[in-house]
């Protein structure tokens, strides 16, 4: 394995925002984050804070109305925003950085057996793929060799395998419909790890689950990327599912991160209100949850500031003005807020 | 009423509509004050063999007909023939496929199943196959064309109207209704009806397009008002033996048609994305 | 197994629906019109002439009669003698086949190998001016009468520029009938002179019929791409990096297709009312001008074999539809 000094992915000071009817959403705004090779970075936060539109900025499938992307993207040291849109798309997206969705039910196309979807990935995506093979026209007319084409499907079946489809051989002939959803979101974790990426984006991919199939696929995830060093980015709005996982957790409020920590240094010691808050608000024994209370600030229109600040208890004027620089509060712990809580969460 | 200001304002929104609309009126404007618009409008029916074939002028915008006749006049006065035609044949294909489309979708027995294939029986040729063999057995006439037309479109209604209150039917509220015994009469009036009005008015504002162009087929073939009308289609009919030295001859009552069909298909198009948000802007023009 | 069990199910629909249309143009041409007898036998004939010929044809008796004899015929396969040719319906029909099959087929291709693409193109670039300016196409192609249209393109490119015939199928001698179809048949036989012409004369009548069912195309194909163009499949396909090509134009268009596909049962409609008004005015001596001077002449058995074959016609494209539904969607539920 690698230094774990060694980082991966460094997102600096990203902005992105989307032409809306209301006007400018500025949906993210100045956002930090760094996944060093081989860990699964957690990205904590409500619905509409920000996490897919930055997992989708990293992969490089913003909407058509997202525009003004300032900041950089550096991705082993190299700047995806300033890299050849070509050198992207061949060897970043889907070979270097691939994805599994949310929704493993809707993210098949229907119409097409998994074989011919997996070996869409394969054919474009393998590791064997030689690193300047021609597109063809459009995609089309391009030429997938034999040799090439068996030693993939072979190894497309063993990791079906390995990630436990019944009966795996089987299962290039089978329409999406067939399987059940965690079934799915097993070939899609499947797909996801053949091209032998370096970072995986996982969109929730536990949220359209069963809870009993969600602990199967996160420990599956967990095993896969962990053997073979895989950094991962997991958004999820579910805190429980976060500890499960990661190893580090970024929380996002309104398009900013405002705390990155180890996870148990999360758990135990959050120091952003906003994160206290959050923590707060999981059920637990013996204490009701508290909501968070306010409401999710526009985007278009956001407070100035600390975006935080019209929920914050702790506000002062400084709040108002600001966003706080980012500080340490132990040796990998940052955090963005003026006011942080001390203290470890109430029991 | 408030319902209809708001419909209306979206309506208007929506330029393609909005020109739809101002088409349509503008065709009833017409239509209604035909004989103060037209510049020669003794010059319909009669022969006037001096004035005949000439080409566009101030005097005759549109140019003369083989009989002498002003086209622009004839072309307004065809507008109301047009409007008469549409929409009496759609309003009787309402009167007779809404109901029964209403009775076979409600019931569900051998009823409807036997009425749905009546309706499928008049559905298995097109239209204007079956509007050409009954208008040409009655004989041309403008009440002819219109019971062939009638006659031949409603299966579209009833169509549309089974299958919407097919899916009706299992909705919670219908369902609430029948459970707590109110008469069935007055679920379809009360309930039913109105649900499915949106579709219905959509498909009004379509079939009247659709109508008036099979109407003005039949009347190209010779089947539809008998000469000296000045139906539009026939207009077109007429001008064939004068090509191509009489070139104006056809361009009028063609660009009317044109421009009728395509102000009922922007409306309807307009109608539907304001009604009927389920169904995208799709292709059907029936 | 499935699509077997579709094409009976489809052949079990559409015998009772021919039954039934048959019965409806029966009355219909019977119960109401001018006497056709009197018309055939002349103006000349003495009115025990006409009875005699009424007679002779069967027209004497009750309606129910002559209903339940034409099924009779129409199962043996006789569509009866056409009062004016004097010649089996059947062999009229038969011989005007090919002309509106090529005619209809080359219209169908116009629309849909033009549509799909254009429908493509208007979807992806949504609200741009490519997309106004095939929506406006789009909304002339519904709204034109085609007669008018037809009358138009002759006055312009036959008259006026002189470039293509005016009407008719060929100039001079036809090919050698193999298969009736001119364009394969001059083909076959090596003549390109002959094939240049006759493609010629095909072009108007072709693009006139087109022009409709284009337009339905383009609007089908552009509204299912959008609707599939929001699906995750898409996002997902995108996010690993499948060439955009790619997944426009074979996933995309294949989910789209499958809405597309139902309409051409609407699309062979039109363009089969099309053949009456077009083959008309281009002289194109097909079925549809067969059935309108059929139908000026009063000629039952004609109208008819017409209504029959266009009842078939349909039966058939719908089966053809069902089966092409089932072969894009392998779910076989239906999309």
């Amino acid at each position: 394995m690698l230094a774990p000094d060694d980082n991966l992915l460094e997102v600096e000071n990203l902005r992105v925002s989307f032409g809306t009817e209301r006007g400018v959403a500025k949906v993210l705004d100045g956002v930090n984050l760094t996944i060093r090779r081989g860990e699964i970075m957690g990205l904590v936060g409500e619905s509409g804070c920000g996490k897919t539109t930055l997992a989708r900025a990293i992969l490089g499938i913003l909407p058509a109305n997202a525009r003004h992307e300032t900041g950089s993207l550096r991705f082993g040291g190299e700047d995806l925003l300033r890299m050849p849109r070509r050198r992207v798309d061949d060897q970043i997206r889907g070979r270097r950085i691939t994805f599994i969705p949310q929704d493993p039910f809707a993210s098949f196309n229907p119409l097409f057996r998994i074989g011919s979807q997996a070996r869409e990935v394969m054919k474009w995506k393998s590791p064997r793929r030689p690193e300047h093979a021609g597109r063809g026209l459009f995609g089309f007319f391009s030429r997938y060799p034999r040799a090439r084409r068996k030693a993939d499907a072979a190894d497309a079946v063993e990791m079906m395998r390995t990630v436990q489809i019944p009966r795996a051989d089987e299962a290039f002939d089978k329409l999406p419909h067939e399987f059940s959803g965690g079934q799915r979101q097993r070939l899609m974790i499947a797909l996801a790890l053949m091209p032998q990426p370096d970072l995986v984006i996982a969109d929730e991919p536990t949220t359209a689950l069963d809870v009993t199939i969600q602990a199967q696929i996160l420990k599956l995830l967990k095993r896969l990327v962990k053997e073979r060093g895989v950094s991962v980015l997991f958004t999820t709005h579910d805190l429980g599912t976060a500890y499960e996982i990661c190893d580090r957790i970024t929380v996002m409020y309104a398009g900013q991160e405002v705390e990155m920590a180890p996870v148990d240094d999360f758990f135990q010691r959050p120091s952003h209100p906003y994160t206290v808050r959050l923590l707060e608000s999981l059920p637990k024994p013996g204490r009701e949850p508290r909501e968070i209370g306010g409401e999710i600030p526009g985007l278009v229109d956001p407070p100035a500031g600390c975006r935080f600040h019209p929920r914050c208890a702790h506000a002062t004027d400084i709040c108002h003005m600001k966003r706080p620089a980012t500080t340490s509060v132990s040796a990998a712990h940052d955090l963005r807020c003026y006011h942080p809580v001390g203290a470890t969460v109430p029991a | 009423m408030n319902a209809a200001r708001d419909i209306l304002r979206q309506l208007l929104r929506d330029p393609a509509a909005a020109v739809g609309l101002l088409i349509i009126l503008l065709l009833v404007f017409i239509a209604i004050f035909a004989p103060l618009l037209a510049t020669h409008p003794e010059a319909i029916w009669d022969m006037n063999p001096r004035q005949r074939l000439l080409p566009p002028s101030d005097t005759y915008v549109f140019g003369t007909d083989r009989m002498g006749a002003d086209i622009y006049s004839r072309i307004l006065f065809g507008a109301r023939i047009t409007m008469v035609i549409a929409s009496v044949a759609v309003g009787v294909a309402l009167l007779i496929g809404v109901p029964i489309g209403l009775i076979s979708g409600w019931t569900q027995n051998w009823l409807g199943e036997a009425l749905m294939r009546v309706s499928d029986i008049f559905l298995a040729v097109p239209q204007i196959v079956l509007a050409i063999a009954i208008s040409q057995t009655l004989g041309p006439s403008i009440e002819n064309v219109i019971l062939a037309l009638s006659v031949t479109y409603w299966p579209w209604f009833t169509r549309l109207v089974h299958a919407e209150v097919r899916s009706l039917k299992n909705e919670t509220f219908i369902e609430a209704a029948i459970a707590l015994g109110v008469p069935t009469w007055r679920i379809i009036l009360l309930h039913v009806l109105p649900n499915v009005a949106s579709p219905i008015i959509v498909r009004t504002s379509i079939g009247m397009g659709f109508t008036i162009l099979t109407a003005s087929a039949l009347g190209f073939l010779g089947l539809g008002a008998p000469p000296p009308a000045p139906e539009w289609g026939r207009m077109i009919a007429e001008s064939r033996e004068f090509l191509p030295e009489a070139w104006w001859y056809a361009l009028a009552p063609g660009l009317a048609i044109f421009l009728v069909v395509m102000g009922f298909n922007l409306l309807g198009d307009g109608l539907r994305d304001v009604l009927d948000p389920r169904i995208r802007r799709a292709g059907a023009r029936r | 197994m499935r699509i077997l069990a579709l094409i009976l199910q489809r052949i079990a629909w559409l015998v009772p629906t021919l039954a039934g249309l048959v019965a409806v143009v029966f009355f219909i041409s019977r119960v109401i019109p001018a006497d056709p007898v009197a018309k055939l036998a002349g103006e000349t004939a003495s009115r025990a002439q006409i009875e005699l010929l009424r007679e002779k044809l069967g027209l004497d008796r009750p309606l129910l009669v002559q209903l339940v004899d034409y099924y009779r015929q129409l199962l043996s396969g006789d569509l009866g003698t056409s009062l004016f040719t004097t010649r089996p319906v059947w062999d009229d029909l038969y011989a005007r086949l090919p002309a509106t099959i090529e005619l209809t087929i080359v219209a169908m291709m116009i629309a849909v190998v033009i549509g799909i693409p254009l429908g493509v193109v208007s979807a992806l670039y949504r609200n741009t001016i490519i997309d106004h300016v095939l929506r406006i196409i789009t909304v002339a192609g519904l709204a034109v009468a085609s007669f008018w249209l037809a009358l138009v393109l002759q006055l312009y490119f036959a008259m006026d520029l002189g470039w293509l015939p005016l009407q008719a199928r060929i100039t001079g001698f036809p090919p050698p009938s193999i298969t009736g179809f001119y364009i394969v048949d001059t083909l076959v036989e090596g003549n390109f002179t002959r094939f240049r012409n006759v493609v010629a004369h095909l072009t108007l009548p072709a693009f006139t019929l087109a022009f409709p069912a284009l337009a339905t195309v383009v609007r089908f194909t552009r509204a299912g791409v959008l609707e599939t163009l929001q699906k995750n499949f898409v996002v997902y396909q995108r996010a690993m990096g499948i060439p955009s090509g790619l997944i426009v134009w074979k996933y995309v268009l294949r989910n789209s297709l499958i809405s597309t596909v139902t309409q051409i049962g609407l699309l062979f409609g039109i363009l089969l009312a099309g053949t009456v008004v077009i083959e008309t005015v281009f002289q194109w001596p097909g079925i549809g001008a067969y059935a309108f001077e059929a139908i000026l002449q009063s000629d039952y058995a004609a109208v008819m074999g017409f209504t029959v074959y266009a009842g078939v016609v349909f039966g058939i494209v719908n089966l053809v539809v069902d089966i092409g539904h089932a072969i894009l969607d392998p779910r076989g539920t239906g999309a």
